[in-house]
C-alpha cells in the first residue's frame, strides 16, 4: 500500500489534536515537489565563492583605507579569483555555455537569479579593476573608486544567494527564507576574515580576528534561530549528510575564530585559523546546500507543515 | 489576457484510468520516450509529471469497500465515514490525470530569469524552448513538482496546455481524448461553476468525500488554471494540500538580504574602527 494508514486519525470526541501525527500520507511516497537538478559543487561552491568574494571587497576596502596595503591587494585579488571561479561554475552548471547569453536577456526583479546576474555583471567588473589597480599600481584613483564600489555590491553579492535559494518551494530554504540571508552574510564574513588571516601579514590582521569572532557569533546564533522557526523541517538541518556538514560548519567556525583571537598574531595560528574559518564557511554552505535537497526528496517535509497549517485554519 | 482565461477541471469521480490523456498528450506534442519500466505502483508506470510527461495518470488502491461502481448507489445509505476501514479486503479505486496547473501566481514564471516561462493570452503558462537556457531555477519553484529539466538537453519542460492547438480554436488534446469528460477543458469561470454544481451532486449521492482542489482564487496560488475534483485529501494523490506561491514572500527576502547586507558591512567598519589604523 501506498498510504500511510488512516487507523491513526482520532476519533476522540471534542478534543483538538494538540500533538502533531506523527504519520502523513503520501503517494507511494513519492516526493511532491522535485528537487532541483543543481550539482552540489556548482551551486553550493557559488554560494560559498560569492560570500568569499563579497566580503572580501569589504575587508579589502577597510585595509585599503586604514593602511594595510598588503592585506587590501591580497584580498582584492582573491576577491577577483573567487567571482570569476563563481562564473565558471554558474555557466558549466548551465550544461551549455552558450546559453548564458538568455541570462541578460531581460531585467526581472522576481527572478533573484536575474538580479543575480545583473549583480555580477556589475560587481565582477568592479572587483577586477580593484585587483588591476593595487597588482599593477597603476590609476589608483580608478582603483580607488573601483574598490569602493565592490564594497558596496559584495555585501549584497553575499547575501542575494540565501535569496536565490529560499525563493523556491524547497522546506529546508524557503521556511527560513528570513534567517537564511544573514546566516550567509555571518558566513561570508567567516570566509573572508579566514581568507584575510591566510593571506595577509600578522601584523595587520587585527580586524579579520575581530571580523571572525562577529562572524562566528553570528553564525551560531542564526543558525539555532533558524533551526527554531523550522519546526519539523529543522530535522534536515540536524540528520544525514547535512546535519554533519553542519555540526562541522559550527565546530570549524567557532575554532577558527577562538584560535584567531588567541593565536593569530603568530604566523601558524593564523593560518591554522584562517584555513579553519575558510573550510567552515564552506561546510555551512554544502551543509543548507544538502538540506535543502534532502527536505524536497522526502514528501514528509512539504506534507506535514502544509496539512497543519490547514488543520489550524479549520479549526 | 486578450482572450478568455482557459483551463481543466479535472474530475477524477468519473476517471477510468486508461491512460488516453497520457497518450494524446504524447503523440500530439511529440514528446519522447522517459521509460519503459515497472513500478509496482498499482497500475500506474508513468510515476510522476515530468519533463516528458505533461499527465499522468496516478492509481491509488485504498482498503476500503467503497468501490467506484457503488457511487450511484450510495444514496443515503452508508457514507464514507461509516464505512468500516478495510472491510472485507475489498478495495477502492482512486484514479487521478494530474496536469500542470497553469497557476494564477506562477512561482516558476516568477522565478525565470530569461523569460523564457510567459503567460499567454489563454491565461496559460508556457516555456519558450528557444529562450531557456537550462538553468533549473523553476524546478525547485514549482509547488506541485511538475516542471523538469530534460536529462541530456537541460531545458525545462511542461503541459503547455496545447498552446497551438488553443490558437487553432482546438481544445487540448488530452481533453479531447478523454473518453469520459473527466478532463473537461473551457473557460476558468464556466468550470468553476460546472464543478460546484458536482460536488453538491456527489455530497447528496452519499460521496461526502468528494472536494475541489485548486478551484479558490484566494489560495495560496491564486487558484489553479487546471483544477480537481478530488475523493480524498489531495496528499494522497501526491498533491501539496496547501501550496503557496514561493514569490509570495520575496518583498520580505529582498528586504531580509537588503539588512543582513548592510549588518555585514557595518560589522566589519566596526571591527576596523575598533581595531585603528595600520600594522595592528
Amino acid at each position: 500500500m501506498s498510504t500511510t494508514g488512516r487507523a491513526g486519525r482520532r476519533r476522540r470526541r471534542g478534543e483538538q489534536p494538540v500533538v502533531p501525527r506523527a504519520d502523513f500520507e503520501s503517494y507511494y511516497g513519492r516526493p511532491v515537489i522535485k528537487a532541483p537538478s543543481w550539482a552540489a559543487p556548482d551551486i553550493a561552491g557559488y554560494f560559498f565563492l560569492g560570500g568569499l568574494a563579497g566580503a572580501g571587497s569589504v575587508l579589502a576596502a577597510g585595509a585599503h583605507l586604514t593602511g594595510r596595503t598588503t592585506t587590501a591587494t591580497a584580498l582584492k585579488v582573491s576577491s577577483l579569483a573567487a567571482v570569476s571561479l563563481s562564473a565558471a561554475v554558474l555557466i558549466h552548471d548551465l550544461g551549455k555555455p552558450s546559453r548564458f547569453a538568455n541570462m541578460l536577456r531581460v531585467f526581472k526583479p522576481t527572478s533573484p537569479m536575474s538580479m543575480g546576474s545583473w549583480l555580477l555583471g556589475a560587481y565582477g567588473p568592479a572587483a577586477g579593476a580593484a585587483a588591476a589597480s593595487a597588482v599593477t599600481d597603476r590609476s589608483p584613483r580608478l582603483g580607488g573608486a573601483a574598490t569602493g564600489a565592490a564594497a558596496l555590491l559584495g555585501p549584497v553579492v553575499a547575501t542575494y544567494t540565501a535569496v536565490l535559494a529560499a525563493d523556491t518551494a524547497v522546506p529546508a530554504w524557503h521556511g527560513v527564507h528570513r534567517e537564511l540571508p544573514y546566516l550567509f552574510a555571518a558566513s561570508a564574513t567567516a570566509a573572508a576574515s579566514g581568507m584575510a588571516l591566510v593571506v595577509g601579514p600578522t601584523d595587520e590582521n587585527a580586524p579579520a580576528r575581530c571580523a571572525a569572532g562577529l562572524a562566528a557569533l553570528a553564525d551560531a546564533a542564526v543558525t539555532k534561530a533558524a533551526e527554531r522557526r523550522l519546526g519539523m523541517v529543522a530535522e534536515t538541518w540536524r540528520e544525514g549528510r547535512a546535519g554533519a556538514l553542519l555540526r562541522a560548519a559550527q565546530v570549524l567556525t567557532a575554532g577558527g575564530a577562538v584560535t584567531g583571537a588567541l593565536f593569530g598574531g603568530r604566523r601558524g595560528g593564523a593560518v591554522a585559523s584562517g584555513l579553519a574559518l575558510l573550510a567552515g564557511s564552506a561546510c555551512t554552505r554544502f551543509g543548507v546546500f544538502a538540506a535543502g535537497i534532502a527536505s524536497a526528496k522526502d514528501p514528509r517535509y512539504t506534507v506535514v507543515p502544509q496539512r497543519e497549517r490547514l488543520d489550524e485554519a479549520s479549526a | 489576457m486578450s482572450e478568455e482565461r482557459v483551463g481543466f477541471f479535472t474530475d477524477t469521480s468519473v476517471c477510468i484510468g486508461c491512460k488516453a490523456c497520457e497518450v494524446a498528450c504524447k503523440e500530439w506534442n511529440a514528446i519522447p520516450e522517459d521509460g519503459l519500466s515497472l513500478t509496482a505502483m498499482s497500475y500506474d508506470n508513468t510515476q510522476a509529471l515530468g519533463a516528458s510527461t505533461w499527465r499522468h495518470v496516478a492509481f491509488i488502491e485504498q482498503p476500503r469497500p467503497e468501490g467506484r461502481t457503488e457511487l450511484p448507489l450510495a444514496q443515503g445509505e452508508s457514507t464514507a465515514q461509516e464505512t468500516p476501514v478495510g472491510g472485507d479486503g475489498e478495495l477502492r479505486w482512486l484514479m487521478s490525470s494530474d496536469v500542470c496547473k497553469h497557476c494564477t501566481h506562477a512561482a516558476c514564471l516568477d522565478v525565470c530569469p530569461t523569460g523564457s516561462l510567459f503567460r499567454t493570452e489563454f491565461g496559460t503558462v508556457v516555456v519558450q524552448e528557444d529562450i531557456c537556457n537550462g538553468c533549473g531555477y523553476c524546478v525547485p519553484a514549482c509547488p506541485y513538482g511538475v516542471i523538469e529539466q530534460r536529462p541530456h538537453d537541460g531545458r525545462a519542460f511542461k503541459c503547455t496546455m496545447c498552446y497551438d492547438r488553443l490558437g487553432a480554436g482546438r481544445e487540448p488534446a488530452c481533453a479531447k481524448a478523454c473518453p469520459t469528460e473527466s478532463i473537461q477543458f473551457g473557460p476558468l469561470d464556466e468550470l468553476r461553476e460546472r464543478a460546484a454544481l458536482r460536488v453538491d451532486q456527489l455530497h447528496e449521492a452519499g460521496v461526502t468525500d468528494a472536494r475541489l482542489y485548486g478551484h479558490d482564487p484566494d489560495d495560496g496560488v491564486g487558484g489553479d488554471g487546471a483544477f480537481f475534483l478530488l475523493l480524498d485529501r489531495p496528499e494522497v494523490y501526491g498533491l501539496p494540500p496547501d501550496p503557496v506561491v514561493t514569490t509570495r514572500d520575496l518583498p520580505a527576502m529582498w528586504q531580509h538580504a537588503g539588512t543582513a547586507a548592510l549588518s555585514l558591512l557595518g560589522g566589519l567598519a566596526a571591527c576596523f574602527a575598533l581595531t585603528g589604523r595600520g600594522r595592528r
